[in-house]
């Protein structure tokens, strides 16, 4: 039986990237599954993988989010309830975060203990936004972790961004990328996991992430 | 650690290449997708679309070409030329690309800067400034291709830009572009110095020393160039190899 894999769309920005490399990943690796693009809460209830993008503003993106007819409900059943595997990608993986600090104070959706906060490298000279190729470190969770240990010690993941998830609860974090210190960029707990960066924009590492989530079985 | 990025960039005009790759095995040369998918394959960092179609009746052309790179290269894209608004931003974006180039516009009325960074995301909104030297020390913004003096200080007008949101500045000097003589690095490490957003270097580039040179005494984070790689000079790899015997830190890529 063919998997549906449903990429939530709540306007922001394009989603024709991750629509693709999630298609690509999945006939690479001889996977039959469906990948749909959704704005619709029933699409998230039945299908058997969500993923969360997101570009922009925390506050934004989480209004944007809100503003779409019960698809918090619909993420919070399929996520913590039906144990679903999700995957979030850069703002979409802060919104997993209890709330951003970025142009005021906004609730995310609350499944990780930690908070989103502006990157303040401890070099002054470091340019923000933290934009382009860094090289990853995994966390020991991360090694261990299904989907992150497919990365590697020189791969590099395409990185854009401003803030970060700060962890509460060091457990959840599952690699980290150096920025003027240690920058959050995979987190994870029991069936979900998000990146930073972006897998869909990070060629052939970025692909083999993708596999690895599509074929994760939790 | 943050790699320096190499950045390779196509002129398109009417959705056409017409400053690409010239290679021999390619089936259709002037195919921007096809090159796109030359340009990813050889481990570029990102690519660039200039978009240098005169008529407006045929600008939807490019958004065919975007959407098409898109669905094929898993990497970032951005596309310049001809952006006026939030309605060019949001075609481009929704084609596919990553990041938008501001030009003329943002010259003319700068407060588009913050409004599009406000509605998009400064983390797409690149704002790029073509500067030419007036007399020591003191560099202009030019428009039109290098024609058109507009009297605005570039340094100042990059403090702008960055401060009004642009997220990234692609700073090309209008008295290298085409020279191959190398980046103008006294303007580039001015600008880059002196504001808090990355600096993609470009104009000038005809070794692979000089994309050295742009990171190392320009102090940008990203080299821009076109014909090295298009004609075949140097290969991506080749480019990132040297500048890493260079001391200057690149994302190898296998081939």
């Amino acid at each position: 039986m063919s998997e549906t894999v449903a990429i939530i769309d709540y306007g922001s920005g394009n989603l024709r990237s991750a629509e693709k490399a999630f298609a690509r990943a999945a006939a690479d690796a001889g996977l039959s599954l469906q990948v749909v693009v959704t704005s619709e809460a029933d699409a998230v209830r039945i299908a058997d993988r969500v993923v969360l993008p997101g570009v922009g503003a925390f506050g934004d993106c989480a209004k944007g989010l809100r503003a779409l007819d019960g698809m918090e409900d619909a993420l919070n059943d399929a996520v913590t309830h039906q144990a679903k595997p999700f995957f979030g990608i850069c703002v979409g993986m802060q919104l997993m975060a209890a709330k951003g600090y970025e142009h005021g104070i906004h609730d995310g959706l609350g499944w990780l203990d930690g908070n989103v906060r502006a990157l303040a490298p401890a070099d002054r000279a470091m340019k923000i936004p933290h934009m382009g190729w860094n090289t990853l470190a995994l966390a020991d969770q991360g090694r261990r972790h299904p989907v992150a240990s497919v990365l590697q010690a020189d791969d590099h993941a395409y990185f854009v961004h401003s803030y970060q998830m700060e962890l509460a609860d060091e457990d959840a974090l599952m690699g980290t990328t150096d920025y003027g210190g240690p920058v959050t960029a995979i987190v994870g707990r029991d069936t979900m996991i998000g990146t930073q960066f972006h897998p869909e924009k990070s060629q052939a590492v970025g692909l083999k992430l993708i596999t690895a989530f599509l074929e994760w079985r939790p | 650690m943050l790699k320096s990025r190499i950045i390779p960039c196509l002129d398109v005009k009417d959705g056409r290449v017409v400053k690409g790759v010239n290679f021999v095995d390619l089936v259709d040369a002037g195919d921007p997708v096809e090159q796109a998918r030359v340009y990813d394959k050889a481990g570029a960092d990102e690519l660039t679309f200039l978009d240098i179609t005169a008529s407006s009746d045929k600008r939807d052309i490019l958004l065919d070409v975007v959407q098409r790179t898109a669905e094929q290269c898993f990497m970032p894209l951005t596309v310049g030329g001809g952006v006026r608004g939030a309605n060019d931003v949001r075609k481009l974006l929704l084609a596919g690309a990553d990041k938008v180039s501001l030009m003329t516009a943002a010259v003319t009325n700068p407060p588009v800067i913050s409004e599009l960074a406000e509605k998009f995301g400064s983390q797409c909104i690149v704002v790029a400034v073509d500067a030419k030297k007036v007399s020591p020390g003191r560099w202009e913004v030019f428009t039109h291709g290098g024609r058109t003096p507009t009297g605005i200080d570039a340094i100042a007008y990059a403090q702008q830009a960055t401060a009004l949101g642009a997220g990234e500045i692609l700073l090309t000097s209008m008295d290298r572009d085409g020279t191959r003589e190398g980046f103008d690095i006294e303007l580039t490490s001015r600008i880059a110095d002196s504001i808090s957003v990355p600096v993609i270097a470009s104009g000038g580039v005809g070794t692979l020393d000089h994309l050295v040179e742009g990171v190392r005494d320009g102090h940008a984070t990203a080299v821009l160039a076109a014909s090295i790689f298009h004609f075949g000079d140097y290969t991506i790899a080749e480019a990132k190899a040297h500048m890493k015997a260079a001391g200057v830190a690149v994302r190898e890529t296998a081939q």
